[in-house]
């Protein structure tokens, strides 16, 4: 296990210019091919292999492509991407520039959200000095290599973290997820081809890049290659960002962080899901418990049903209201919640909320209506008789 | 309110020129009048519509979309606690009830002298040195009912 306190975010030394160095000494398909061989994940929640989508974006023709540094960081409980933008800007920067050179983009914007505007000045510092120290000393092939980074603030939308809303945001119009396909792969940012990729997966590419595929293979397991920033906070000793090999136990994080007494664990934020003692033994990988990042703790004097209406408050407050099924399921979920907190409502009317979340997951248009569900099942599960006959 | 009209006309031609005139730079534009003036009047949107050539609807639509931008004056500082899930279990509420008690409003309301404005936000980012709030766009963590008093003098002697 990468021990919390080396604090090696992620995994190590880091040579700021060598991961573009190394990846100008190959052909922008090698470069490709080297993020697919690692098994990289993107880390923004999902979890998409990252050389996968770099391989789509590289195929499309175009005159124009663009590269997006997704810093909208709105999943409460995350605040990795701020760890990273804070103490390891060039890592992201320069992750940036492989992309660019990979799949064919000269130009890359970070969208960072509103409540992170402080960064502005330091950011655009580092851009200026990652141009004129790293990137103009560089040459592909005869020519000189150029790539331009510029940050875009958000303004408050946490459903501008998701890709579609924040191309539309970026083009100028409101924050709304939109029908796909077309994938901003094909159509996004001025309607061209874009690369959207989190802080932390274009940060870890420069070490991939840096070091090699079989060097990242090294860490985590088969299915989930390498290492992956958490975010915790809650009832423990030692809130902060820690670098854990994937595939580390719950149980274990637990332990390093100093969390005691504790009740039940978020993993994966608001839209993961909550686990009690009898999962603390499961991995934190792909396939097993959410490796989105965000981990909170509850102890035992949390009373749950006041944690979930602060997640349902989240989202009916965050939902975008285009569709139906988010904009009210979320309202329908929480006010339940409220009645179910009063002694209002009967068991059978809980019954009934299941049945809007099977709904809300059937047809809600974007990953933030289909995962408001997730959170409300597992806590009514993991504590039905403190929620339902309190 | 004074009049800032002709500053208002020379910020907005300056800013659009800054950026561009392009559609893909609204929000950078409606963020630094918003930024600047504390929120974005009726003027400033007959402005942002003459220069960028987009509808005033269209800007109301983008505009009313995001929380940060506000459409009408708050105040001079609109402070914004956080009330999601980390920040609540850290002790927001003793936050919450110290601004209440010292500015004599609510949640929600503005105070007379039109200096302060109180609102909740979303997680920002900030849950492992909770509780947190933003003033404006300055973030401010680990607060106590102390430090929010001295942040209140502070905002007050900057006037
Ligand atoms: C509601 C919602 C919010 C999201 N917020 C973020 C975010 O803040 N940062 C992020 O990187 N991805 C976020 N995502 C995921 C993005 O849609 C996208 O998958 C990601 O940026 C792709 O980058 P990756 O493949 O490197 O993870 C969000 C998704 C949804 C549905
Ligand atoms: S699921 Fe929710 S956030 Fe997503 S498009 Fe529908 S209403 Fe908007
Ligand atoms: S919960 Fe308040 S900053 Fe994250």
């Amino acid at each position: 296990m990468v021990k919390a306190k080396e604090k090696r975010i992620i995994t190590g030394k880091f040579t700021p210019g060598s991961g573009i160095k190394a990846a100008l000494a190959g052909k922008p398909e090698e470069v490709v091919q080297e993020v697919i061989d690692s098994g990289l994940r993107g880390k923004g929640g999902a979890g998409f292999p990252a050389g996968l989508k770099w391989r789509f974006a590289a195929n499309e023709k175009s005159d124009m492509k663009t590269i997006i540094c997704n810093a909208d960081e709105g999943e409460p409980g995350t605040f990795k991407d701020k760890y990273l933008l804070d103490n390891h800007p060039m890592k992201v920067l320069e992750g940036m520039a492989i992309a660019g050179y990979a799949i064919g983009a000269d130009k890359g914007i970070i969208y960072l959200r509103g409540e992170y505007a402080y960064m502005l000045p330091s950011l655009e510092k580092n851009i200026e000095d990652i141009k004129k120290n790293v990137f103009s000393k560089l040459k592909v092939g005869k020519k000189k290599f150029e790539f331009d980074i510029k940050v875009r603030l958000g303004a408050g939308a946490y459903v501008c973290g998701e890709e579609f809303a924040l191309i539309e945001s970026l083009n100028g119009n409101r924050g709304e997820p939109r029908n796909k396909p077309p994938f901003p792969i094909q159509k996004g940012y001025l309607e061209k081809p874009t690369l959207v990729n989190n802080v932390e997966t274009f940060a870890t590419v420069s070490h991939i890049i840096e070091k090699g595929a079989l060097w990242f293979g090294k860490f985590g397991t088969k299915s989930s290659k390498g290492t992956k920033l958490f975010s915790i906070s809650g009832d423990v000793k030692y809130p902060g960002v820690y670098e854990f090999e994937l595939g580390v136990k719950l149980r274990d994080v637990l332990e390093l962080v100093g969390a005691e007494n504790t009740k039940s664990v978020q993993v994966g934020g608001f839209s993961g899901i909550n686990v009690t003692e009898s999962s603390f033994d499961k991995t934190l990988a792909h396939g097993d418990l959410p490796a989105g990042g965000s981990i909170i703790v509850f102890n035992k004097d949390r009373d749950m049903l006041k944690v979930l209406k602060n997640i349902l408050e989240f989202f009916e407050e965050e939902s975008c209201g285009q569709c139906t099924p988010c904009r009210e399921g979320a309202y329908q979920l929480l006010k339940g919640i409220k009645m179910i907190e009063k002694g209002e409502k009967s068991i059978r009317y809980y019954k009934d909320l299941c049945d809007l979340c099977a709904t809300m997951k059937d047809s809600a248009k974007c990953g933030l209506g289909l995962s408001i569900p997730s959170p409300f099942l597992s806590i009514t599960n993991n504590f039905k008789d403190e929620i339902l006959y309190r | 309110m004074e009049c800032r009209d002709g500053n208002l006309v020379s910020f907005v031609e300056g800013t659009v020129e800054k950026y561009g005139k392009g559609r893909e730079n609204l929000l950078p534009v409606l963020r630094e009048v918003n930024e600047e003036f504390g929120f974005v009047s009726g003027a400033a949107f007959i402005e942002i519509s003459r220069v960028m050539d987009i509808s005033i609807g269209e800007i109301h639509g983008v505009a009313s979309f995001y929380s940060f931008i506000n459409e009408e004056d708050r105040g001079k500082y609109v402070i914004r606690l956080c009330k999601t899930i980390s920040c609540d279990m850290a002790g927001k509420e003793k936050i919450e009830k110290t601004f209440e008690r010292e500015l004599g409003i609510k949640f929600g309301e503005s105070t007379k002298d039109g200096l302060f404005a109180l609102d909740y936000a979303n997680c920002m980012g900030l849950c492992d040195k909770a509780p947190a709030m933003l003033v404006n766009s300055q973030l401010y963590d680990s607060l106590t009912p102390e430090s929010v008093l001295d942040i209140i003098s502070e905002c007050r002697r900057k006037i």
